[in-house]
């Protein structure tokens, strides 16, 4: 990879046309390109209107339970012996993760440009869950696109969908999780473009979406750069997030890339091992490609066909990745690192047992960095990771990995 | 003149519109598809369109999406579609080949690279899907300079403040895409089609081939009134998928392309 030049502001991003140096854009059917630039120009609008933010952050307090807590995990520093870790407790939003914060923002916009429909793609079901919330809540019709494999490892959450009143739809083509479920939702959106708004659970996806889901993921840094003013008077030496799409990374990190005393890391999840072909590391171990509307680091073959991918958790199960990582990775800001499922597993069980708290097996992944690399690290160097999603969902899983007859 | 221009003044002189029908390459395996692509002229075909498999296709309907993925089983690869081509072109060098898929194949292959290949084998126009006017001009230079036309898609959401963009630079012909949907879904209603091809013919001289959703012969002749050509895709590849062998779907595509044509022939 060649260098390329350091920006002044790493916060800029994307320029008008929705690219983050070389990656992102629109690259999307042209029956979607008329609603792309109209969804654009209602989000800007939107952004630029007092009376929008005001309602979001309404709803964030008062339905959403933000700020989220920082949260000293002072078991598991002790345990580990080195850097002082804190968790942004993202898990303990309503519906249990940090999704609701970017469907709360993406429901008022659609409300906002008059749509009626909401269709939604999930892998854990995190953003299902999160989507059928909040069309519940506004009474919009809701219909989720969701991978047959995914359906069965994540029952808990459909039925959770299904008991908010949204429809789940199983998708049994291709690999039949993550990125299939997405590719349907594509093309209900080109088939209902007059009605339908697509809420687009990840920080990718053709322009507008990767910006718009990053701003509404932004208050998770922002609450949490605030909030560590407060209790230790200075910024935390480094930030650490699991990135399957990488919407709760973005929405961690984009506030502290300026700051160049913070050292920021992503975790991909690396299944099986980086060698063993069955993992989900685009930003380590894919190359840069075209797919799902941005081009981004891909997990594909010698003749670009794009490769499965594997996780234990659902959420990281995804062969691409949010094309501002992609930028982030090229420019050198961000650092990318991965954890397998065995390691996600351990720290799940960690967690549970040090601090009282089940992670979703997502942000496991972080904490299996965090594990790794808190005991080299001096007692003074403060690490904050986003503990963006609660296990509970996840325990057949664990169940069954850990051999344990539930 | 263009194997494309050069067609579409044929079409124009004998007064009557052309049959675009779509096939995916390596489906549902090399050989058979060569004998597939290599009969559709004597069939009725006045211009082709070759599908370049993909694992991902965003726009398609689940006939195309299982034609890409029967080929790609059969190993389907980009060298053996152009390889297609160049067989087609040692026996046919009148009838266009417009390749048609998604960007990533290509990307990956590096946009010089792919022209050069695909010029070299014979290819005449690109439809790339995910890669709309805006985006497309990493593809269209190179494909331009090699004597490739990089074909434009329209659809009923592309408005008047849109078409200015997707028109701008256009070659070869203009796609349009009958339905908001994916392919092979809805039928359109013609006469509304018919509303929106007189629409956008106002902002471009280029000829226009309109597809999605033409399933029949009668559809081919709705069609054949008022565009340039009609294209067919999903109903030919469900055929080659109902075949029970290599000859059957050589022999269920040909008939279909000829009732087709014959359908279009009666139109005016």
């Amino acid at each position: 990879m060649t260098a390329i030049p350091k920006p002044n502001s790493y916060r800029t991003g994307p320029d008008a046309q929705g690219h983050f140096g070389k990656y992102g854009g629109r690259y999307v059917a042209e029956t979607l390109m008329p609603l792309i630039l109209e969804l654009e120009r209602a989000y800007l609008a939107a952004r630029a209107d007092p009376a929008f933010q005001a309602e979001l952050d309404g709803y964030l307090a008062h339905y959403v339970g933000r700020p989220s807590p920082l949260y000293f995990a002072e078991r598991l520093t002790a345990h580990l012996g080195g850097a002082k870790i804190y968790f942004k407790r993202d898990e303990l939003n309503h519906t249990g993760a940090h999704k609701i914060n970017n469907c709360m923002g993406q429901i008022l916009l659609a409300l906002r440009m008059g749509k009626t429909r909401i269709i939604a793609e999930t892998g854990a079901g995190q953003h299902g869950v999160a989507t059928a919330t909040v069309a519940a809540r506004f009474g919009l019709p809701c219909i989720v696109y969701m991978g047959e494999v995914d359906i069965e490892r994540q029952k808990p959450n459909v039925f959770r969908m299904k008991l908010l009143g949204a429809e789940v739809r199983s998708v049994t083509s291709g690999s039949r999780t993550l990125k299939d479920a997405m590719n349907e939702a594509l093309r209900d959106w080109v088939t209902n473009v007059h009605d339908t708004y697509y809420i687009i659970g990840t920080a990718a996806g053709p322009h507008p979406y990767p910006m718009l889901v990053r701003d509404f993921q932004a208050v998770i840094g922002n609450e949490a750069k605030q909030q560590m003013m407060e209790r230790e008077g200075r910024l935390p030496d480094s930030v650490v997030a699991c990135i399957g799409g990488g919407s709760n990374a973005i929405g961690l990190f984009h506030p502290f890339l300026d700051d160049p005393s913070v050292q920021i890391v992503g975790v991909e999840a690396s299944g099986h091992g980086l060698d063993s072909g069955m993992h989900a590391a685009s930003l380590t171990a894919g190359s840069p490609g075209v797919l799902h509307g941005n081009r981004t680091y891909l997990l594909q073959d010698d003749d670009g066909q794009i490769t499965e991918a594997h996780s234990i958790s659902a959420g990281l199960d995804y062969p691409g990745i949010g094309p501002e990582h992609a930028w982030l990775k090229d420019t050198g800001r961000v650092e990318y690192v991965s954890a397998t499922d065995q390691d996600a597993l351990e720290a799940f069980q960690l967690c549970a047992r040090l601090e009282g708290i089940l992670p979703a097996l997502e942000p496991s992944h972080a904490l299996a960095h965090v594990i790794r690399a808190a005991p080299k690290l001096p007692a003074d160097h403060i690490m904050l990771m986003n503990l963006c999603g609660r296990g509970d969902k996840d325990v057949f899983t664990i169940g069954e990995a850990l051999g344990a007859k539930l | 003149m263009s194997r494309i221009q050069a067609r579409f003044a044929k079409l124009k002189a004998e007064g009557r519109s052309g049959l675009a029908p779509f096939i995916t390459a390596c489906d549902p395996d090399l050989e058979t598809s060569a004998r597939i692509l290599n009969g559709l002229p004597a069939a009725g075909a006045d211009l082709i369109e070759l599908g370049m498999p993909f694992t991902d296709p965003m726009a398609e309907g689940p006939s195309i999406q299982v034609s890409y993925l029967r080929a790609l089983k059969a190993g389907a690869t980009m060298k053996k579609t152009l390889d297609l081509v160049r067989g087609f072109r040692a026996r046919d060098n009148e009838t266009p080949i417009t390749l048609m898929g998604y960007f990533n194949p290509i990307h990956h292959m590096g946009c010089e690279a792919f022209c050069k290949a695909a010029a070299e084998a014979g290819v005449d126009g690109l439809i790339v899907v995910d890669l709309p006017a805006g985006e497309d001009g990493e593809l269209r230079v190179p494909a331009n300079r090699c004597g490739i036309d990089l074909i434009r898609l329209a659809a009923p959401t592309t408005d008047d403040r849109r078409l200015p963009t997707v028109v701008e630079g256009a070659s070869g012909f203009l796609y349009y895409v009958s339905i908001t949907g994916i392919t092979g879904a809805a039928t359109p209603d013609f006469g509304e089609v018919e509303t929106q091809v007189a629409r956008i013919r106002k902002g471009t001289g280029l000829p226009i081939v309109v597809g999605f959703g033409i399933k029949t012969p009668e559809h081919a002749k709705a069609v054949a009134r008022f565009a340039d050509a009609a294209a067919v895709g999903s109903a030919l590849v469900s055929e080659v998928g109902a075949a029970k062998s290599g000859d059957e779907a050589v022999a269920r595509v040909h008939g279909l392309v000829s009732r087709l044509a014959e359908g279009m022939r009666s139109a005016r």
